[in-house]
């Protein structure tokens, strides 16, 4: 208890970068992902630009990508991260590590939910002259913004857990400072302190999206 | 003038599954718009009339054929020119398909949006548009809180936007209950009346075709089996779909229980005679006997009669309807004042007996 009391500088610090890794794996997986995910729902058969060939090979990278644990990614793509100049460990590399991780996450959770959107609405724009790329990137996303931002919520929370992962190689944060100070030096403490924190950053996450969505689903 | 033309249009989808025979929704098909008129496709479910709406404005293209919207061949078009013809052709649908995260003002915006047209100059259209359809106190609500007819008269606020020349109805009112269906069609020959728009509606409804169309074309197996004016075509249907479709809004002839009733009630003889206006029914139909030419003649061969069923249909302004009639009296006076109405008054089923 007493070692934790002087360990608190350093739990704000690594909730600090946690919140940092977290925010921008989300800016980068979480735009790479729209557009993958936008790529898969307008290529499928049917769709606003079908292409066989296209929906094919992103749905098996996806495919390959998506059942990979993130702990064995994380050592996976090191050989990527350190062949365009970023180290293996560290914050820099976890962003790099979560990004990939995350962007076949949100691809799939984005373009699930654009498929909810009735084709009937589609043909209304499309019958107006609207055209495919207008519909596709400004009336889609507006369309299905409450599910999305659901989905988004959902995989912040899936964000904060592989953040926690990729303290195992000295990514910084919560997931460190848990296995650093906590595991390793027998404190279950110090552990506990970190899974609280985890704990009000999911929640506050998972109120702040669900009140968004309510917002903008008007219920 | 002809705005809609299409000739000899075939379109062909893919088979559904991998080993099946392609499916041709839209057989060999022909038919003209003239500017101005509505004009009702009719036909079961599977006919074709969804695709062939499709097929005007290019949301779909045919096989084989062509399409030409004011005289101008539209299968050749390039998308960026199609368009610039939708904006032209406005269309409804029987589930709305209204955006349900945009207000009923910005519903109605869209198509103005798209066109690019300036600011101030949407809000105003958008303002008039409303009040065309009496739903300018909803401009801010948003598309679950309103009803179905709300709904669909956005609908028609958002098809009308760029004041098109052509409206386009995918069973506008096949979702709506019966008032609000009539309160639909009446907004709908408003839009012809009063805007010169060009209405194309399907439907499998007749009631929809007797209220708002002047023309009609019957379609069945993606084929048009039967069309022309919508009098002619319901006081005289050819092919037996179109009458089962005439049947379902016009009972006037007794068949199966009824007739037996009527057959045990009366004595004597039953007919049953088709009566006009006086005008021609059918496209090659001789001119009709009216009611009153029908019992004079009756009476002048001192036969007793008696209307035991039967209905008069107003037709756009036009009659036509059947009488069945239970003649009492001399069985040679009978017959001959039968054979005298029939001479004039085509008769449409006889039951002699007794």
């Amino acid at each position: 208890m007493d070692r934790l009391i002087d360990l608190l500088p350093d739990l704000w610090e690594a909730t600090a970068e946690t919140l940092y890794v977290v925010s921008l794996s989300l800016v980068f997986g979480g735009i790479a992902g729209l557009f993958v995910g936008l790529a898969l729902y307008a290529t499928r058969p049917g769709s606003l630009f079908p292409n066989r060939f296209l929906f094919g090979t992103l749905n098996v990278v996806v495919n390959f990508f998506r059942p990979i644990p993130f702990v064995i990614l994380l050592a996976a793509v090191q050989p990527l991260a350190r062949a365009v100049g970023i180290p293996g460990i560290g914050p820099v590399f976890g962003i790099f590590a979560i990004t990939i991780a995350s962007l076949f996450a949100i691809s799939r959770i984005v373009e699930q939910n654009l498929l909810t959107v009735r084709p009937g609405v589609i043909e209304a724009a499309r019958a107006t002259g609207a055209s495919r790329s207008r519909i596709l990137l400004r009336l889609l996303p507006r369309e299905a913004l409450g599910p999305l931002i659901l989905g988004y919520t959902f995989i912040v929370v899936a964000l904060v857990d592989m953040t926690a992962i990729a303290g195992a190689v000295a990514a910084g944060g919560l997931g460190e400072f848990a296995i650093v100070y906590g595991f390793k030096q027998f404190n279950p403490w110090v552990t506990w302190a970190a899974v609280l924190v985890i704990i009000v950053i999911v929640q506050v996450v998972q109120f702040l999206g669900n009140a968004l969505a309510r917002r903008v689903l008007r219920r | 003038m002809t705005l809609i033309r299409l000739t000899g249009v075939t379109k062909t989808f893919p088979p559904s599954s991998k080993d099946g025979a392609p499916v041709v929704a839209v057989d060999d098909v022909s038919l003209t718009v003239a500017a101005g008129d509505v004009c009702g496709i009719i036909g079961y479910s599977g006919a074709g009339k969804s695709t062939v709406l499709r097929l005007v404005n290019a949301l779909e293209t045919p096989t084989a054929g062509t399409v030409e919207i004011d005289g101008r061949d539209i299968t050749r078009l390039r998308e960026r020119e199609l368009r610039a013809l939708r904006g032209d052709i406005g269309m409804i649908f029987q589930q709305f398909n209204l955006f349900d995260s945009r207000t009923v003002a910005k519903n109605v915006a869209y198509p103005l949006e798209v066109a690019r047209r300036p600011r101030a100059e949407i809000a105003a259209r958008v303002d008039e548009l409303l009040r065309f359809v009496g739903l300018a106190d909803k401009a801010g609500s948003y598309p679950e809180q309103l009803s179905g007819g709300q709904k669909q008269r956005v609908g028609i606020a958002r098809a009308l936007a760029t004041s098109p020349r052509i409206l386009l109805a995918d069973e506008a009112t096949s979702a709506l209950d019966p008032d609000t269906t009539q309160e639909v069609l009446a907004l709908l020959k408003r839009v012809n009346d009063e805007l010169g728009v060009t209405i194309l509606v399907i439907t499998h409804e007749m009631d929809v075709i007797r209220t708002l169309a002047d023309r009609v074309v019957v379609m069945e197996d993606g084929r048009i089996i039967e069309s022309g004016d919508v009098f002619d075509v319901l006081s005289s249907p050819q092919h037996a779909a179109t009458r089962r479709f005439v049947a379902s809004i016009i009972e006037d002839v007794p068949s199966g229980a009824q007739l037996r009733t009527l057959r045990d009630r009366h004595p004597g003889r039953i007919v049953t005679l088709q009566i006009g206006d006086g005008g021609q029914i059918g496209a090659d139909g001789a001119g009709s006997a009216t009611q009153a030419d029908v019992f004079a003649a009756l009476a002048a061969h001192g036969v007793r009669f008696e209307l035991v069923h039967g209905g008069i249909n107003d037709i756009r302004g036009r009659v036509f309807g059947h009488l069945t009639l239970a003649l009492a009296g001399e069985p040679d006076a009978v017959q001959q004042a039968i054979d005298a109405v029939s001479a004039f008054a085509p008769l449409i089923e006889e039951d002699a007996r007794g």
